[in-house]
């Protein structure tokens, strides 16, 4: 019932404004499906179903195609996300190096699995692979912010401070 | 222009590793303590790319001298300035110490780290300020461009890349120049340079190393190319997790265009050439070329078959010729230097060098830029200092999630395009890491497959299926359920996938896992026949037990167990419950006497009940 509200909300809450500006800019380039997404996301924290249709309209990419694209790439989301986005990268350097600890003690600590966000969308916990900074295994980012030689405590006390 | 002459630059990493080690707030400090002692005529501080040796960062270098300063904090500055640039003395605790003699190495040039490299792809990473066209002008920046402009035919510039025999470096090592032809020869007026930036490897971060250290000699590579094939327009095709890449390569494109070396009529010659960035999306199979090419068309990237290739029918079906970073960050060179001396550098077969992204369990990691043709053992002996914290070498994993994996008895194999595949590993793209003997071989190709099969795009049965059905396989031998039957099997849907996948992703899949079962067969075999694991490290294979000998009794294990299958009492030997224990090793974490044992395929004796310290046995 709850989950039923929100989407209401959210639906009468969507703001075609910022799409509008993304799709003018756009609107005589070749294969410009990817960037147009990447904008859409940047703009709404994920892709939501009104956005997808929209683009859709004024593209004419059928829908199908754009959730082809839109579930084939790791990096477009479907569903809201956290305020905050912590990815664990489980990278090979990292992998041998601890990763797959640092993602229990999270799963842990926010009671929730890799790849979901926290029901209050507090944070969304993400694992991925490989994220470049190989000498500072294990590492993670955290809204934006690298941080490198983590170790369960570390990364306990980085996402206690999160607000 | 009335800029200073500097007697000294100070030269700070920002390279990812650098930064996330605080080299921004490093950099800050020491042009604000400049400021402040009214240096800012005689001493620059530039922030430049990276320098490599990311563990110690972040790295500070002060020319002219040359004194290279490791793990550089805002609270060192002031003594690094008042010592270094006003006094002209070396600040000892800041210098590189080699790991076993704790001997200081105060110059750059002397760091074992260095000394064995050779910089060509990576000569102005960490030595130029990336954001600056001047400074790569004046290290002979698009000199190269403008001599094939004006002074060379497409064709001459073709043969004279082919004469190199530069190898791609994308990790397939085919002939750069000879693609060149191709894509030159394809009929078709419209043609296109791409460059594949896609970085996907796990473990590799060269070509964002070069991309965020000296983005233009990429792009000086792709125009020359551009010039040679025909083509005027150019897509780098960058992962989106690079941001610092991306916004470096923008910042290029505009500054080339500034100066004229971009856009129309270059350097006079009627030449127009267009360089266009384009984001990635989070897939790896867009590094193959066919699926990169897709995902620049803006649909789903999916590898087709190849023939046609990309040279003759690539990108919008127009004839395109695909490098890598690296092969385009090669090429002003071998034009300014010519193709006879590039092809001295290196082996016969494979000229140049190679860079590697060296790191797990090594001492020094980072990145490095080798001769090809050095062996595995300098690179990861002298280069990387060993194996730390006293362990055993064990496996070198090159070519990434679809490369190999070496023993010991690899290690004096000469590292080149043709040797390592012989061996069963790859060059791939890059990324070398080391494994020491806590890392099983089963979990380490477990790992590798999860990732492929995830990355797998699921247009073809070999690669979407069969990577599944051997994960599976590898699981249950992990689990200590698998069959002699089971590696068979393995084997042959690894031979299914080479023959028949549609890409490079599926063929190569089975890489990891088909060296590992050449190599270290025995260990397979010990998780089949013992239902042991080596390592220790497959979770169902192994257990703890606090050895009652060493126990004291303090009853910190009992406390942090987080399932509380430990039994014990003040002064009692502790005892764990084996069938309720989660083997999350937390209890060996914790305990203070090294009293917890972890096992695999044996047990030992404890005691039934609880009894005092000191008392079993007896």
């Amino acid at each position: 019932m709850v989950l039923e509200q929100t989407k209401t909300e959210d639906r009468a809450a969507f703001d075609e404004g910022p799409l509008e500006e993304i799709l003018d800019s756009f609107s005589a380039q070749e294969g410009a499906v990817i960037p147009i997404l990447q904008r859409a996301q940047q703009a709404y924290g994920y892709l939501p179903e009104e956005a997808l249709r929209m683009i859709s309209k004024r593209t004419g990419f059928s829908l199908a195609q754009l959730y082809g694209v839109a579930t084939f790439y790791s990096q477009f989301y479907l569903q809201r996300r956290g305020r905050h986005v912590i990815n664990i990268c489980d990278g090979t350097a990292c992998h041998v190096k601890g990763a797959p600890r640092l993602v229990t003690t999270l799963e842990e600590e926010l009671g929730i699995k890799a790849g979901e966000t926290s029901p209050d969308y507090r944070v969304t916990l993400e694992v991925v692979y490989c994220l470049g900074s190989c000498a500072l295994a294990p590492m993670a980012v955290i809204d934006g912010q690298v941080y490198g030689r983590l170790v369960p405590e570390k990364v306990l006390k980085l996402v206690r401070e999160l607000d | 222009m009335t800029e200073p002459i500097y007697r000294a630059n100070v030269l700070v990493c920002a390279g990812t590793g650098c930064a996330s080690s605080g080299s921004r707030s490093t950099m800050a400090a020491l042009e604000a303590e400049v400021q402040r002692r009214g240096l800012q005529n005689e001493v620059r501080v530039v922030e430049t790319g990276c320098r490599g040796f990311c563990a110690m960062g972040p790295i500070v270098i002060v020319y002219p001298e040359g004194i290279f300063y490791c793990q550089v904090k805002p609270e060192d500055v002031e003594e690094l300035v008042e010592e270094t640039l006003v006094k002209g003395r070396v600040v000892s605790r800041l210098v590189y110490e080699v790991p076993d003699t704790q001997q200081a190495v105060p110059l750059y040039e002397q760091i074992p780290f260095y000394s064995k490299q050779q910089r060509i792809t990576l000569r102005n990473c960490g030595v130029i300020d990336p954001e600056s066209i001047d400074e790569y002008i004046a290290r002979g920046g698009y000199e190269a461009l403008g001599k094939v402009l004006q002074e060379m035919t497409p064709s001459q510039v073709i043969d004279e890349v082919k004469a190199s025999g530069l190898r791609g470096r994308g990790g397939a090592g085919f002939l750069t120049g000879l693609k060149w032809q191709f894509t030159a020869q394809a009929a078709g007026d419209i043609k296109y340079v791409v460059c594949n930036a896609d970085e996907g490897d796990p473990g590799a971060f060269m070509d964002r190393s070069i991309l965020e250290g000296d983005p233009h000699s990429v792009i000086e590579g792709m125009m020359i190319c551009g010039y040679s094939v025909g083509a005027h327009e150019g897509y780098i095709y960058c992962r989106a997790e690079y941001p610092l890449a991306i916004k470096r390569l923008h910042l290029a494109i505009e500054k080339a265009h500034e100066y004229g070396l971009m856009g129309k009529d270059i350097f006079g010659s009627g030449f127009d050439f267009e360089l266009i960035v384009k984001e990635g999306a989070g897939a790896f199979v867009c590094g193959e070329e066919t699926a990169l090419i897709a995902s620049v068309e803006g649909r789903r990237g999916e590898p087709r078959p190849r023939p046609p290739f990309p040279a003759n029918q690539g990108l919008w079906d127009r004839p395109t010729n695909v490098n890598n970073v690296k092969s385009y960050a090669n090429v002003a060179q071998i034009i300014r230097n010519g193709a006879e001396w590039f092809s001295k550098i290196g082996t016969p077969k494979s000229p140049g060098t190679a860079i590697f992204a060296l790191t797990g369990k090594v001492q020094n990691t980072g990145l490095i830029e080798v001769p090809m043709g050095i062996t595995l053992r300098e690179i990861i002996y002298d280069i990387g200092g060993g194996v730390p914290d006293g362990k055993q070498f064990k496996a070198v994993q090159t070519g990434g999630p679809l490369g190999g994996c070496l023993p010991a008895s690899g290690l004096d194999l000469q590292v080149d395009f043709d040797s390592l595949r012989a061996a069963g590993a790859v060059m791939g793209s890059g990324g070398m890491i080391v494994v020491d003997e806590d890392t099983c071989m089963v979990e380490f190709c477990k790992y590798f497959l999860t990732f492929a099969t995830a990355e797998s795009c699921g247009k073809c049965v070999p690669c979407r299926v069969g990577g599944r059905r051997m994960l599976e396989l590898l699981t249950r031998i992990s689990e200590g359920q698998g069959t002699m039957a089971d590696i068979e099997m393995i084997e042959e849907i690894a031979r299914g996938m080479d023959s028949d996948s549609l890409c490079a992703l599926g063929q190569l899949t089975p890489g990891p896992v088909l060296s590992a079962l050449r190599y270290f067969r025995d260990e397979f075999e010990a998780h089949v026949l013992e239902g042991r694991c080596p390592a220790k490290q497959c979770v169902a294979l192994t257990s703890f037990y606090i050895d009652p000998a060493a126990c004291k009794g303090c009853g910190i294990c009992k406390r942090a167990c987080p399932v509380q299958v430990i039994e014990g009492d003040r002064r009692m030997i502790h005892i764990i419950n084996q069938d309720g224990c989660i083997k999350c090793g937390t209890c060996q974490e914790v305990c203070p006497f090294d009293s917890v044992i972890k096992l695999s395929g044996e047990t030992i004796e404890v005691p039934t009940e609880l009894i005092p310290v000191g008392s079993f046995g007896k």
